[in-house]
């Protein structure tokens, strides 16, 4: 676990609410979850308040949301203190996050972290222009293409520290870049061999429905299908066994699996769970 | 090598659209309704059969999660819950899933979500995938513009189907905390029972499947369960994907059956060892959570669920992480600690003080600056948190060390005597510093 605290007062900006289009968007999120579960959407609601305010999430914002989604302050407090993906202070205008987790670690993440230590300073910190500041986090999941990095929203993938400083001086310029691999990689397939998905009939459609072979010499047809007789077998099994609606408890007044003293007696059995009959307490166990 | 023809993730590398059109093309969503008409038991009966085993890296078995779900619904709505939140070191199979063949993800859902009688489906996908997020909400959108899915659709079945995104919590692909974090909370796992397929999502019944577990279910159900467990070996059928990264000549994703030899998996798809195969040290083969393997025993071994567990380690989510005698393993599995310590959630007191002290001491053993009998005391207390969690964090995080342990404790008392042979300022503090 990592300390995270909100930003100082002095960083704090006085209010916060979502513009116009947020808000609309808000709305729509919401309705995604069951009524009285709105509670569900305060991290995308709390990622769009990031967003909105610049990469960071202020402590108005963590409010304002909770406000909106009638949680206590705490409990989003909470969220965002606990998610590594929210930046709780400035970040600069390009957010670098290196990779540096084992797989990336051994093919070249150390490179782009001295790199980036080299030209920025420390992590943690805005450079001076506001263009950038960097943090090593723990794997990205795209640990084929290693070692990368995410620039705000996008992968850059196959990186070196050369292609890393002029990806910067790029996004520094204001300059078009390449998201994804760095190296022509079109996603993460072998470089300049794919082994792999060469038959063109997989493509064309020319394959589609070839498997219904299987269910006409089943004798199955489309109109054959048994579907009113599953519904008989499955009534037919609920009534026999039916579900809890809820489970107990695991206490051992309600389960008749503990074999208890307490238990015993409430059977109408001595403590020592032999029965008025004589029979032993394993058989009533079992009957029941 | 598995055919061409019985790959099922067709646009893995995304040489060709993941739209609607080319998808079916593919062929996604090709008879959905007469599979559907076929009724649930026989959706599940054919999942069993087929002998697949969850892809998330437990490897239970899919067909046999799926029949937990009551049969009859008490009142409350059934849920279906899809693991995006990819964030096993090494693993990067989902991604590819969800931006190259989406359709085949959404198609699953909707089969999944009629064998267990539930009519929503929430997708939960790591934060930092904000590219595949956007893809897959536009083929969930296509697929409600076509009526695939949606309150009134073309199967006749109303199903919903919601793209939910997470924050950048590892511990979130646990499926308690994943459900947790789906309800707004802090990713912390519950305690189980009662299980998800009891009291899950919002206290219904809910099923929190892997995207690769769902995504191959359409396809199993068309060319059969026996297809399906007729390729890879007994109990350990089907395909898989396989993630390799590290150090081969060309690291990349590929769908191979299960119980393909390590050795063949890299010489045919990743152009060979960097190297040969003489420069092999050792290799992880199912993300940071399982033990290391030594290249004399990993190099001819079968890629499956059951061999790797004999070897002391295990599948996972069948990301190969390849080392060569280059790496600093004493290092490399300190990085691992420190992965471990920063996503522990710090519920469990074993986890959450655990992880910090193992990765100080492994830090320390990887300069050398400790004492010899440190090792055992490692050793006892990875013991210690093993098993001694809510979840299997605690697991995950002590296996790598006890990996190393078993098969590099050479090479740490090597260091601890090169460190100590050489004279230091400052004393080599103790284990509980």
């Amino acid at each position: 676990m990592a300390n995270r605290r909100l930003a100082p007062p002095s960083e704090q900006p006085e209010s916060f609410a979502f513009t116009p289009e947020n808000a609309e968007w808000a709305t729509g999120q919401i309705a995604k979850y069951p009524e009285g579960r709105q509670a569900s959407a305060v991290i995308p609601l709390l990622w769009k308040a990031q967003e909105q305010n610049g990469g960071w999430l202020p402590q108005k914002a963590i409010e304002a949301v909770a406000d909106q989604l009638g949680m206590p302050h705490i409990r989003v407090l909470e969220v965002a203190t606990f998610y590594t993906m929210f930046a709780l202070e400035p970040v600069g205008r390009y957010w670098i996050q290196v990779c540096g987790t084992s797989p990336c670690d051994v093919c070249g993440a150390r490179e782009l972290k001295q790199y980036l230590h080299d030209r920025l300073g420390p992590s943690g910190h805005v450079s001076p222009d506001g263009n950038f500041s960097w943090l090593e986090v723990e794997c990205l999941g795209a640990c084929c293409n290693a070692p990368m990095a995410q620039i705000n929203h996008d992968y850059f993938e196959d990186l070196t520290p050369e292609s890393l400083g002029k990806l910067m001086d790029d996004l520094a310029a204001g300059r078009p870049v390449k998201v994804g691999s760095q190296t022509g990689r079109v996603s993460s397939e072998p470089k300049d061999a794919i082994t792999t998905l060469k038959d063109e009939t997989l493509f064309d459609g020319s394959r589609v429905g070839a498997w219904r072979k299987r269910f006409e010499e089943a004798g199955l047809t489309e109109a054959g299908a048994d579907a009113t007789g599953e519904k008989a077998r499955t009534e037919a099994s609920a009534a026999e066994s039916p579900k809890a609606a809820r489970p107990d408890a695991g206490r051992a007044t309600e389960s008749k699996a503990a074999a208890a003293p307490a238990q015993n007696v409430a059977d109408g059995k001595s403590a020592d769970g032999k029965s008025a009959d004589g029979k032993g307490a394993a058989a009533s166990t079992a009957k029941s | 090598m598995l055919a061409d023809q019985d790959r099922i993730f067709t646009n893995l590398y995304g040489l060709h659209s993941p739209g609607l059109e080319a998808a079916k093309k593919r062929g996604a969503w090709d008879g959905t309704q007469f599979l559907l008409q076929q009724g649930r038991d026989w959706i599940i009966e054919e999942m069993k059969k087929s002998g697949l085993r969850g892809r998330g890296g437990a490897g239970f078995p899919t067909g046999l999660k799926w029949s937990f779900m009551p049969k009859k619904s008490d009142g409350r709505p059934h849920y279906l819950v899809v693991n995006a939140d990819e964030s096993e070191p090494g693993t990067c199979k989902d991604r590819e899933i969800m931006r190259h063949d989406p359709h085949l993800l959404i198609e699953g859902c909707m089969l999944a979500c009629f064998a267990m009688g539930a009519h929503a489906c929430y997708i939960y996908i790591r934060g930092e995938y904000v590219a595949e997020k956007h893809a897959l909400q536009r083929a969930v959108d296509e697929a409600y513009e076509a009526r695939l899915v949606g309150k009134s659709n073309v199967h006749d079945y109303p199903f919903d189907i919601y793209v939910h995104h997470g924050a950048g919590a590892y511990i979130c692909g646990e499926e308690t905390a994943l459900i947790e974090s789906l309800e707004g909370k802090k990713g912390m796992p519950r305690l189980k029972p009662p299980f998800p397929a009891n009291m899950g999502l919002y206290g219904c019944p809910t099923t929190v499947n892997n995207v690769e577990s769902i995504a191959v279910a359409g396809t199993i159900l068309r060319r059969g369960g026996a297809w399906f467990a007729g390729l890879g070996r007994p109990n350990n059928t089907g395909t898989k994907l396989f993630c390799i990264s590290g150090h081969v000549n060309r690291p990349c994703n590929v769908e191979e059956e299960l119980g393909i030899t390590f050795r063949e998996l890299i010489d045919r798809h990743c152009g060979g060892m960097r190297g040969g195969w003489d420069n092999l040290l050792c290799s992880i083969p199912g993300g940071s959570s399982v033990p290391l393997v030594p290249a004399a025993e990993i190099i001819d071994a079968p890629m499956d669920f059951d061999t790797l567990r004999n070897l002391k380690s295990g599948l996972g989510t069948a990301a190969v992480m390849v080392f060569d005698k280059s790496t600093d393993m004493v290092a490399a599995i300190a990085r691992i600690s420190y992965f471990y310590k920063h996503e522990s959630c710090g519920q469990c007191t074993p986890c959450r003080e655990g992880t910090g002290w193992m990765w100080r001491v492994m830090q320390r053993m990887a300069e050398g600056r400790a004492q010899k009998r440190e090792i055992d005391m490692l050793l006892d207390v990875t013991k210690q948190i093993e098993g001694h969690t809510i979840c299997a964090l605690g697991d995950a995080a002590a296996w790598p060390i006890q990996g190393l342990i078993r098969h590099f404790r050479p090479e740490i008392e090597k260091r601890i005597d090169r460190y100590s042979a050489n004279p230091h300022p400052t004393p080599v503090p103790m284990a509980a510093e």
